[in-house]
């Protein structure tokens, strides 16, 4: 059985008039531990396509099923739920909460989730170990490099070991380096287990995926391990 | 998200704004510090005009001649016209009555009094024995009037503690004899400074047996007869008696009217609570000011952080999670301006009273209780629509807005 499984999914928007089609009939399983990179130009339905899997938004038409589960028909607080358990999130902006330190950021999930205090300390402290950011603990986001903001924000998006790692630009405000230290991370991370859908415009990544899908005006062109985006 | 860990969160929150959360808390704490203040100010003056009563003696009975009204005591009717005299003799028949204590009848006028050359004016109080016990003043040198008869005219007076002073400085007064209008009567006593006394100070007076007064006046009739019952249960049966004897006296015509200190103290505390319970809404209007302000405050930060409402969402937090935090946070901001309002309050109400020291400006209990309560009851209720907007936000818009 595929972790994820997307059957004929539509996703519309209303903007003003017009109705944009995100998403147009999307096919698509993954399987538990694969890496795939979704690529495309603007506005062809990446992100769209990964708040789908996010459970952040619901299609129009299809049907998700995330462990077998239908996960469209669930109401917002058992999403929210699924959100929590099985799915993180790791955006091209870090969306760290700037009065909060790494620690503190980093046990928000466990915090959301109700863990007793004694564990979240344990948990974080190994995280930061995990992820070398220990010296930086009650450091604040603004006190804090663009790279040691993204680990931060890949230690908080794992805590609770999600089954799905969600990446959106994950290297896209981060320079060459820091990138590929990112991008080795989340490697590291799925290599012991966890699925990761990494969107990206960046070709040098996308190709590091095992798998590439790319996407142009919502639709799925070519899935395919090795179908690099075509040259600009 | 446990109970602790929300109010965490909505407390870092409040705090990670520093500026903001000083101006919310400044606005609360008014509203609170003006109900604190306005209502030690109304039940201080309760306070005051009850001590002042009470220092009328306990357990007292007033006749008045003339009855103005028949139920119930208000200012009118210590205002009252004369149709029948009160008379001593009448004062005399009130003290043979079962449960009466003491009866002192008073008569009063002015005249001048003069001691080797000095001359002033001064009221002149006749009355008797009883009056001094009846009223707890306290002598201060010789002694009070003889227990007389009040038809007999004792050629006697008992000075005021500033009268004396005024006549004769530091020289000895008891023993002397001084001119009362055109009568020569001997000093026998000096009542001690008092303090307060409804209306009527002690210090100014000079008092006579109720017959040398009457006789300087030339009149038969009395301002008051004072009359004190055994106990505070007596005061009723008493008061009954007064008027079955009084009614008796004047063929079957109640003429007088009768003041309770209960009754009198009743009214009054009656009027002030009201008048206090009125100055504390005009107060706790401005408490619903800083409601409106607290729910302006939060539907600000809820713009202001609608990324971080974003990523908690992603994050896997409920829109209950939300909503909780956000009540939370204005419940913290509500309770942190009530109690900074409740110190400024008491501060206020310190200063009225460093300022007034005969106003006992304490706030009552029931006031500090409320006005707390209402701030938390406002900062919440004025969260709850901050908050659902927050816990209904989009997560993909939310997380998208920088």
């Amino acid at each position: 059985m595929a972790q994820i499984e997307l059957t004929g999914i539509e996703r519309c928007f209303q903007l003003g008039d017009s109705q944009v089609h995100a998403l147009r009939n999307v096919t698509l399983t993954i399987a538990a531990g694969e890496y795939v990179a979704v690529m495309g130009p603007s506005g062809s339905g990446k992100s769209t396509l990964l708040n789908l899997l996010g459970l952040l938004d619901r299609p129009n038409a299809g049907s998700y099923l995330l462990e077998g589960r239908d996960v469209t028909t669930l109401d917002a607080d058992e999403q929210a739920e699924v959100r929590r358990n099985r799915i993180g999130f790791i955006f091209q902006s870090f969306h760290l909460v700037a009065r909060l330190t790494a620690a503190e950021n980093i046990a928000l999930p466990m915090m959301l989730a109700g863990l007793p205090a004694a564990e979240r300390r344990a948990r974080v402290r190994r995280a930061l170990d995990d992820f070398g950011l220990a010296s930086r603990a009650e450091h604040r986001p603004d006190q804090l490099s663009g790279g040691q903001r993204q680990r931060v924000a890949i230690a908080r998006a794992t805590i609770l070991r999600p089954a799905v790692l969600l990446a959106d630009e994950p290297t896209g405000n981060l320079d060459r380096s820091t990138g590929q230290d990112v991008t080795a991370l989340m490697e590291e991370l799925n290599a012991s287990g966890m699925t990761l859908v990494v969107v990206t415009h960046d070709p040098v990544m996308g190709g590091r995926a095992r798998r590439q899908i790319l996407m142009e005006d919502g639709a799925i062109v070519s899935n395919a391990p090795g179908a690099l985006a075509p040259p600009p | 998200m446990t109970p602790a860990d929300t109010l965490r969160f909505a407390t870092r929150a409040a705090t990670g704004y520093p500026l903001r959360t000083a101006l919310m808390v400044l606005a609360m704490s008014i509203g609170v510090a003006a109900v604190v203040v306005l209502t030690a100010l109304g039940d201080g003056a309760r306070r005051y005009v009850i001590d002042e009563f009470s220092a009328l003696g306990s357990n007292l009975v007033i006749v008045l001649p003339g009855r103005s009204e028949t139920g119930g005591v208000n200012l009118n009717s210590l205002v009252t016209t004369t149709p029948r005299d009160l008379t001593v003799s009448d004062a005399e028949a009130l003290r043979r009555a079962p449960h009466v204590l003491r009866v002192a009848p008073l008569s009063v006028g002015n005249s001048e009094i003069a001691f080797g050359g000095r001359l002033r004016n001064v009221l002149v109080l006749g009355t008797n024995a009883d009056f001094l016990e009846l009223r707890r003043y306290r002598i201060g040198q010789g002694r009070f009037l003889p227990a007389e008869d009040n038809t007999r005219a004792s050629a006697v007076v008992v000075l005021g503690a500033t009268i004396r002073d005024e006549l004769f400085g530091n020289a000895p007064a008891v023993g002397r004899m001084v001119r009362i209008g055109d009568r020569r009567l001997r000093v026998i006593g000096v009542m001690a400074p008092s303090g307060k006394g409804l209306g009527m100070n002690t210090d100014e007076l000079v008092i006579t047996p109720v017959a040398t007064a009457q006789a300087m006046f030339d009149t038969n009739t009395l301002f008051r007869i004072l009359i004190e019952a055994r106990g505070r249960e007596a005061i009723a049966p008493v008061q009954q008696q007064i008027e079955a004897l009084l009614r008796a006296r004047r063929g079957g015509e109640l003429d007088v009217t009768l003041i309770t200190q209960d009754a009198v103290l009743g009214t009054f505390d009656r009027i002030l609570t009201t008048l206090t319970l009125g100055v504390a809404g005009i107060a706790a209007i401005s408490l619903a000011v800083a409601g409106v302000l607290v729910m302006n405050v939060m539907l600000v930060a809820v713009t202001q952080r609608t990324p971080e409402i974003g990523l908690l969402k992603a994050l896997g937090a409920t829109g209950r999670n939300i909503r909780l935090a956000f009540l939370a946070e204005a419940a913290v901001l509500s309770l942190a301006g009530a109690f900074a309002g409740l110190a400024l309050g008491h501060a206020g109400a310190w200063a009225l009273r460093l300022a007034y020291p005969v106003l006992p400006a304490w706030p009552p209990d029931w006031a500090v209780l409320a006005a707390i309560g209402t701030a938390l009851a406002t900062g919440i209720l004025f969260g709850v629509i901050p908050a659902r907007r927050a816990a209904r936000l989009d997560p993909i818009q939310a997380l998208a807005k920088r």
